[in-house]
């Protein structure tokens, strides 16, 4: 549902980086995105044809690197992958879990023409 | 052409959280201890944040910021007729609140006659979630007919949370809600979570959770005395 704010956001990021570096034109957009951050790459490609046309990222095409959820036991230090439903310590049953990988959610880089 | 790869490495987030820090510095200069309150649309955040007034005036004052997509302020105008400031946000069909959405809105409000900020969040259990607003606890209201499986399904809303509030217990006898199994689900999301169970209707648990944000509002004076 947040997907423009979001697509905004990344298209503001793009284009300081690219005037920085003095592109003419940007052409790719790397995104890094864990598992369990609530965005649909689909919505944020949608939203992107349409907000950057015109602009210096007009055109560019985005990449979505997922990173996989992953939990570490707080009880028995145990660290394990964690699939679509949080799930307790496979290996000692506890409930105290911490998130470790899967919320990640930032610009990586971009590929640029001069 | 050859092309060549800029790094970034710049979360995406970064310019709401920025604005977000602003409002909370803002907030602790005029020593106020500021609530974002999330919940589905009908959890009882209007009930809940009249049934705070009610309790904590005339010792405590409270400013209340309304957030709703739609152009109304039946909300506002339950909050002023209680004689408390309001602002509502009518944030144009957006799903959610952001920190520039608050920054506007702490502009007309009264910050120095002002002890509490409650802030109510658009009726939502995704979208809120991703957006710090600059208050000091993020507190979710789960109602009894929602049902006892929404953790397990909002696990991003649970995840962010500092304060718990189950709301409607009244109507535990007639709804078919196991709590073992939600506070499991909880438990999994954010363990030790202070949660309070109540209800707007009856009044039971009300001065558990009013008791709890007095606490916070004397701290925090107490601290910058």
């Amino acid at each position: 549902m947040h997907e423009l704010a979001v697509t905004e956001s990344i298209l503001s990021i793009a284009k300081r980086h690219a005037e920085q570096a003095k592109a003419r034109r940007v052409t790719d957009i790397y995104i890094v995105m864990g598992n369990l951050s609530s965005i649909i790459d689909d919505s944020v490609q949608f939203y992107w044809d349409i907000i950057s046309d015109g602009s210096i990222c007009s055109g560019a095409t985005l990449h979505f690197q997922r990173i996989p959820a992953q939990a570490v036991c707080l009880d028995c230090d145990h660290q394990y992958s964690l699939q679509e439903r949080l799930s307790p310590c496979p290996a000692c049953g506890s409930a105290k879990i911490k998130i470790v990988n899967g919320e990640e959610f930032y610009l990586d880089s971009i590929e640029i023409e001069r | 052409m050859a092309t060549q790869r800029v790094p970034v490495i710049e979360k995406i987030m970064d310019a709401n959280d920025q604005v977000a820090s602003m409002n909370k510095k803002k907030l602790d200069e005029s020593n106020i201890f500021a609530i974002n309150l999330m919940a589905s649309p009908g959890a009882g955040k209007t009930s809940l944040i009249l049934r705070t007034i009610r309790t904590l005036s005339p010792d405590l004052r409270v400013g209340v910021i309304e957030g709703d997509t739609a152009p109304v302020t039946i909300d506002a105008d339950k909050v002023l007729a209680e004689g408390m400031p309001a602002v509502q946000i009518n944030t144009g069909g957006e799903c959610h609140l952001d920190a520039v959405m608050i920054s506007n809105a702490l502009e007309q409000l009264p910050l120095d006659s002002i002890d509490l900020l409650i802030i109510e969040n658009v009726g939502n259990l995704i979208c809120p979630a991703a957006f710090q607003l600059g208050t000091h606890v993020n507190v979710l209201i789960a109602s009894v007919p929602e049902g006892d499986d929404k953790p397990y399904k909002y696990t991003n809303i649970y995840r962010g949370l500092d304060v718990l509030i189950i709301n409607k217990i009244d109507l535990l006898p007639y709804i078919s809600f196991n709590m073992d199994y939600f506070r499991q689900g909880v438990e999994l999301l954010n363990p030790g979570l202070i949660t309070f169970p109540l209800s707007c209707t009856t009044g039971e648990g009300i001065a558990e959770w009013t008791a709890w944000v007095r606490s916070q509002v004397e701290k925090r004076k107490s601290q910058n005395a």
